[in-house]
């Protein structure tokens, strides 16, 4: 697919590697916060240089990883994962007392596998669901993490572990090494993804249909969970144990919310997790050593509330806009019908109607009345001038069709459903703003072009709707000319 | 040597948890016929065409497709899963979902080529969906759902199709399309297995029926095998069912 190629290039030139030997963030002096916003943004500083191509990685890889978790309903295995490699992350840790990323990584992701097993087992030789799975999981080696935790601050070497980051994350923490691991696992997960599309998508639609296919659809699953793994132990010490699920979830959902395709979603989502990561780094580093993941996290809530708001089909905003275009058309379109009924009362002996009229037919005040025909007004449908109105040949056009669909489909209640001709005025009400011109033809076909409804009133034909008002025949009737 | 048939179980038996769903199947089914699998709920209809496909863990006994273990032929068989068995939110169009039955004629990480588009084309043309294949398949009707998976199948270009209950949720227009293109498919040779549950349709649809209940009941042309005496034995006791039947096959003329 065409995202593809610069999606990898994308990753590639942020694992660049870069030299890492200045002071680390923290230790930077005090500055004011324009001077350090400044700084963030000259690059000059290369721990900083680390910590946002670190969040930057960390938020592509998070994204295309979570884009999958949330159209596969996986969401909280992301969570159920990112707590379970936690007593792995301790055990790398004892391994040779030091914050040795190899030996961390290791140790994580063997204890997220364990996590992800012991899921998988529980769900297939208990009668617990996924859920309950998910949950014991979460809490249990969550719970060891944290005792193995507790013990490694009572040792002597364990007050400067620095193993409080990976609780909450501190993107200024990364070091070179973190940074080169993370690139690994972007690229590898870019590549992958790239690679297999294909195999992951019809996987992830319709596993049975693609085993049925003869795919392994196994081996994707488990490649896509140990990718999964791996992205989310890469990425513990920037944002945190407790907040990497949502690294892995909020920009998918987001994604999710603004498009139908998933190839778009993965890139979407990709984009997003990057400018996440990217704004969480600059806030955690301008308001001085703050933690990066509620950063991160707070940026990406920002974007799926702009996308849940915003959307342009989905989104909130536009739905209750296009509700709103929808029922002010609905009243346009009762106050044409009002119209009609006026001029229909006196048998169309005139072109002109009076406001006063309308508001007496339609039961309302005079007020209302103008309110209302300002806008059908605004809608180019009718003229007004004092108290009388007319037609414009477009307003007359949209009210003979009103009028139409609603007499033709109290027609069709009484003929063909066999409903009362008093009980089908209400149901006309609503279909008559949503008939299409097809149904509208194949109704009339079938009540075999009648011209007159259920109340003994004529049905305006096609020539009516295409005469102006007041025009030759008028007076004979309406819809006379359709009569056969 | 004749050619092998396109299926072939032999002394098939698959349990759910140790509790067995299909016992002791022994089926050969000839080429160029469009068989439905008919039986009650729970008789394993669907478990017998995914037991055939390898969906499901077999306890004992074979399946061959065209004289070989279906691994070795799968490209030959196309398969039209439930409706229900896929999330319709999922962000795919109508057009990816119908290229994903070529994905058994790709290799592995190789992507669709303009002749796979154009063949989609071509199988969404038959099913009168080439209209919507832009679309996302959760803003389809059941009916149109359906189809879509219909295509999907028919791009596989096989020789035996699996269909498992391809009329459900769909209304009688297509429903009557449906079953005039599996017609023109059995004309061209194909082999198609059919679950489905309605029984006064069953007859007039299938040139031959399966009769399931956990065992085979009874496979034979339709006009032998669909008697109140075999369908009693394949419904046990319901006699609500069976007095239904018996009374909507009397209504028909």
């Amino acid at each position: 697919m065409r995202w593809r190629v610069p999606l990898i290039l994308l990753a590639l030139c942020f694992v660049v590697p870069e030299a890492a030997h200045a002071a680390r963030i923290n230790e930077i002096s005090d500055s004011t916060m324009a001077e350090r916003a400044l700084r963030f943004f000259s690059f000059q500083d290369p721990s900083l240089r680390n910590a946002l191509i670190g969040s930057m990685l960390l938020g592509i890889c998070c994204g295309l990883m979570g884009a999958f978790l949330v159209v596969r309903k996986l969401s909280l295995m992301g969570d159920a994962l990112s707590h379970a490699v936690l007593p792995g992350v301790a055990l790398g840790f004892l391994w040779n007392m030091s914050k040795d990323p190899v030996a961390i990584f290791i140790g994580a992701v063997v204890a997220g596998l364990l996590g992800a097993g012991t899921v998988q087992l529980i769900r297939n030789t208990t009668k617990h669901k996924e859920d309950a799975a998910l949950g014991f999981v979460l809490a249990s080696f969550f719970g060891v993490g944290i005792c193995l935790f507790t013990m490694i601050q009572n040792l002597p070497a364990g007050n400067k572990s620095g193993l409080d980051k990976f609780m909450f994350g501190q993107a200024a923490a990364l070091s070179h090494g973190d940074v080169m691991l993370l690139g690994g696992v972007t690229v590898l997960a870019v590549v992958a993804v790239g690679l297999f599309y294909k195999e992951y998508r019809v996987t992830s639609f319709d596993a049975g249909f693609a085993r049925s296919l003869g795919m392994p659809v196994q081996i994707f699953h488990y490649s896509l969970m140990l990718l999964l793994a791996f992205a989310i132990v890469a990425s513990l010490q920037a944002v945190g144990v407790v907040l990497v699920s949502a690294m892995l979830v909020i920009p998918a959902a987001a994604a999710f919310l603004l498009t139908d395709r998933l190839g778009s979603m993965l890139l979407l989502s990709a984009l997003f997790g990057l400018c996440s990561g990217a704004f969480g780094s600059f806030l955690s580093f301008v308001g001085r050593n703050l933690p990066t993941g509620p950063f991160m996290v707070l940026a990406a809530a920002g974007v799926f509330a702009a996308a849940l708001f915003f959307g342009p089909r989905h989104g909130i905003l536009s739905r209750w806009w296009r509700q709103r275009s929808h029922s002010a058309r609905i009243q346009r379109e009762n106050t044409l019908k009002a119209i009609y009924h006026v001029l229909e009362a006196d048998e169309f002996c005139r072109e002109l109607a009076t406001v006063t009229e309308l508001a007496e037919r339609r039961r309302e005040t005079l007020e209302e009345t103008m309110r209302q025909l300002a806008a059908v007004r605004r809608a180019g449908f009718v003229t007004i001038s004092g108290d009388s109105l007319s037609l414009t040949p477009s307003g007359w056009q949209r009210a003979c069709e009103i009028v139409r669909n609603h007499r033709l489909w109290e027609l069709y209640l009484t003929n063909a459903a066999q409903i009362a001709a008093d009980h089908v005025h209400e149901d006309a009400e609503n279909i008559e703003h949503v008939l299409g011109q097809e149904t509208v033809l194949k109704l009339e076909k079938r009540l075999n072009y009648a011209t007159r409804d259920p109340h003994g009133k004529l049905i305006p034909g096609l020539s009516d709707i295409h005469q102006a008002p007041g025009a030759q025949g008028r007076a004979t009737g309406f819809g006379a000319s359709q009569s056969m | 040597m004749p050619s092998p048939a396109p299926l072939e179980v032999h002394d098939l038996t698959v349990a759910y948890h140790k509790k067995p769903v299909l016992y002791g199947i022994d089926l050969t089914i000839p080429q160029g016929n469009l068989i439905g699998i008919i039986g009650p709920n729970g008789a394993g209809k669907s478990t017998l065409i995914k037991a055939v496909m390898g969906l499901m863990p077999v306890s004992s006994g074979w399946v061959k497709v065209f004289g070989k273990p279906y691994k070795e032929n799968c490209h030959r068989v196309g398969y039209v899963p439930q409706r229900e068995s896929v999330d319709w939110d999922f962000p795919v169009s109508v057009m990816d979902v119908v290229l994903m039955g070529r994905y058994g004629h790709l290799r592995l990480a190789q992507r669709p080529t303009k002749n796979d588009h154009e063949i989609a084309r071509e199988c969404l043309e038959k099913v009168k969906m080439l209209p919507f294949a832009n679309r996302q398949i959760g803003n389809l009707s059941g009916g149109q759902q359906q189809r879509v998976f219909l295509a999907r199948a028919l791009a596989q270009e096989s020789d035996l199709y699996l269909m498992d209950e391809p009329f459900v949720g769909v209304d009688a227009a297509t429903e009557s399309a449906i079953i005039t293109l599996l017609r023109e498919l059995k004309a061209r040779g194909k082999t198609l297995l059919v679950v489905h549950h309605d029984l006064p349709s069953a007859k007039e649809y299938f040139d031959q029926l399966i009769l399931l209940n956990m065992r085979l009941v009874a496979f034979g042309p339709t006009q032998e095998v669909f008697t109140s005496e075999i369908l009693q034995t394949t419904y046990g006791g319901r006699l609500t069912i069976l007095s239904d039947v018996a009374q909507t096959l009397g209504a028909q003329p």
